[in-house]
């Protein structure tokens, strides 16, 4: 898979207390109204310019703290094809995953806010159109790849009946 | 040939149908899995989505009200009647509002040395205490265990912590947990194992190990662990489940990616400074910075060891008038014990204030939200901008002890000069 989108730039250790805060945990069951406040915050501005198709890139230890999986789901719905960080926290990794969010791990210091990027999933590959730069990736481990080309592990469950390792 | 292992290696292994070793992926059959009602609507949609109205093993697996408890709004009680429902229909076990933090009732009811416990909040990695492999999942991941009885997992490399030399006076686990957290820094330990050793954790009873592995997610960890011993028995008995104890360790020469020793003997008491939990400092270099609520409680220390460090401090004492003392039991057990020693009483007579067993101000849902520059020194485990409610406030965390003599001055004040 392909994607091309316009940055969105963030620093190290956005929590997820940052991304969907605890304020709106009232929310937690009125997922469309939650995305209203993604990433509140970090940036109060983000939900009302983000475009569907764009990236956010950030730092180190993205989406540290609470397992509270709201935090990739508002992403996902506020447009956002792909979270690009240096690092991510662990539960937040597998949530993005189980809700068809893609990520990418990769040094992200020479990512600017505005940067249009371009980013092969599949093939490791990221391609910085604006500065005419392109780095590699690990892609993911072939499990969570499986279960992101599903759609998420509910979708993947529904199709292969069981969790299995290949 | 026999591979020595780690804890983690050795629980996973015992749940996997093939040998395993660190950074291997495995599917293990789960002893027990819990969400509460900040995770659990989401994880029941997502079993209904599956086709099915049912989970795997409805007497291990169990769902709390814990987090909006007693619920402050309508949305939150409309979760609760799903909770409620789908409790009925399934035949799973419910734990109403009330009835405690669910980490501690995991420790005090549910989780055995050995067992895999899985749960819809991070600080599952809570039950590490007692020798069980407890990780942190979200929602959807819940669902799949309720639904399956199994997860995936990565085999994690784990970091040997030992800790050796006795606490001086006034120094505890979280002053410890603090110390290591802003030494390894928040992701310092993404992914890994904590498996703690030495003297000192031979020696400390199992609230102040639940203190450790509770806190071992705020290093990135996915679990810490403990050996089970002489203590896990003697915890297991005081809880009514002496059946449940087995012994379980790591082998002799099993492999760590790192190992950290940490003379325990020469901490003092820490704080974890706003906004992140490896803002670490002594409480001598903080010290004065003023405090306008005191929070004592949640599942790192609102248990009955800490609440009689904390009374201890405050007995025959006023809390500072310009500061509000909030104090949460994390269990039903916690509140009556404390009732019989006279805890509670010592606590109002101070001046504080006593809320029913649950997690309390520390999610930022209800029950003492932060006003704009106003700052809490709490016992929780988290300090991270908007955590208590409002991102104009400002969160320390510390140990009851610090916490009830802060209570007094109205300022941060090191418990050793009180």
């Amino acid at each position: 898979m392909v994607l091309k989108g316009k940055v969105w730039k963030f620093g190290d250790s956005i929590s997820t207390d940052l991304i969907t805060p605890g304020r709106f945990y009232h929310l937690r069951s009125n997922l469309s109204e939650l995305a209203k406040h993604a990433m509140e915050d970090a940036d109060p501005t983000f939900s009302s310019k983000v475009k569907k198709g764009d990236f956010l890139v950030a730092g180190k230890n993205f989406g540290l703290g609470s397992s509270r999986e709201h935090a990739a789901i508002v992403i996902k719905l506020s447009g956002v094809s792909v979270v690009i960080a240096h690092s991510f926290a662990r539960i937040f990794y597998r949530n993005a995953i189980n809700v068809g969010l893609p990520l990418v791990s990769c040094n992200t210091d020479q990512i600017d806010e505005g940067n249009t990027l371009e980013v092969d999933l599949e093939r490791g590959i990221l391609y910085n159109i604006t500065k005419n730069t392109k780095m590699n990736f690990q892609p993911l481990p072939i499990l969570m790849k499986t279960i992101l080309k599903e759609g998420g592990l509910v979708q993947y469950i529904k199709k292969h009946g069981d969790l299995k390792l290949v | 040939m026999f591979r020595e292992k780690t804890l983690a290696e050795k629980i996973l292994k015992e749940h996997s149908v093939k040998d395993v070793k660190a950074n291997d992926f495995v599917i293990c059959e789960v002893d027990i899995c819990f969400a509460h009602d900040g995770t659990s609507q989401l994880a029941i949609e997502q079993i209904k989505k599956l086709g099915i109205e049912s989970v795997a093993k409805p007497n291990k697996t169990i769902l709390f009200m814990d987090h909006a408890s007693p619920s402050p709004r309508r949305e939150l009680s409309n979760t609760h009647l799903l909770m409620r429902s789908f409790a009925k229909k399934t035949g799973l076990i419910l734990h109403d509002v009330g009835c405690g933090v669910c980490h501690q009732i995991i420790s005090e009811s549910y989780a055995q040395p050995g067992d895999i416990v899985v749960g819809a909040d991070s600080h599952t990695c809570t039950a590490g205490a007692l020798g069980a492999f407890a990780t942190g999942m979200g929602s959807t991941d819940i669902a799949i265990a309720m639904a399956l009885g199994k997860t995936w997992l990565k085999v994690p490399e784990t970091f040997k912590i030992q800790v050796d030399g006795n606490f001086n006076r006034m120094v505890y686990a979280k002053d410890l947990m603090l110390y290591i957290i802003g030494e390894i820094g928040a992701n310092g330990a993404t992914y890994k194992s904590l498996e703690f050793s030495g003297t000192n954790i031979k020696i400390m009873e199992i609230s102040e190990r639940m203190t450790l592995a509770n806190m071992a997610v705020e290093a990135g960890a996915k679990c810490g662990l403990f050996s089970s011993d002489i203590k896990t028995k003697m915890y297991l008995q005081r809880h009514g489940r002496e059946e449940s104890f087995q012994e379980i360790y790591p082998d002799e020469k099993a492999k760590y990616e790192r190992t950290i020793r940490i003379d325990s003997s020469k901490l003092s008491p820490m704080v974890a400074c706003p906004d992140t939990v490896d803002n670490v400092k002594t409480v001598d270099e903080v010290k004065g910075v003023k405090v306008d609520q005191v929070y004592i409680g949640t599942c790192t220390n609102g248990r009955i060891e800490d609440l009689r460090i904390a009374a201890d401090i405050l007995k025959g004492e006023k809390k500072h008038n310009d500061l509000r003392l909030i104090i949460v039991p994390t269990s039903p057990k916690t509140y009556i014990e404390a009732i019989n020693e006279g805890i509670i009483e010592t606590f109002m007579e101070s001046g504080g204030m006593i809320m029913a067993p649950s997690c309390g101000p520390c999610v930022g849902v209800h029950q003492g939200i932060l006003g704009n520059g106003e700052t809490c020194l709490s016992t929780q485990n988290r300090n991270f901008k908007g955590r208590m409610g409002n991102p104009e406030g400002f969160i320390y965390l510390s140990s009851p002890a610090t916490a009830a003599a802060t209570a007094i001055m109205g300022e941060i004040t090191d418990p050793r000069e009180i």
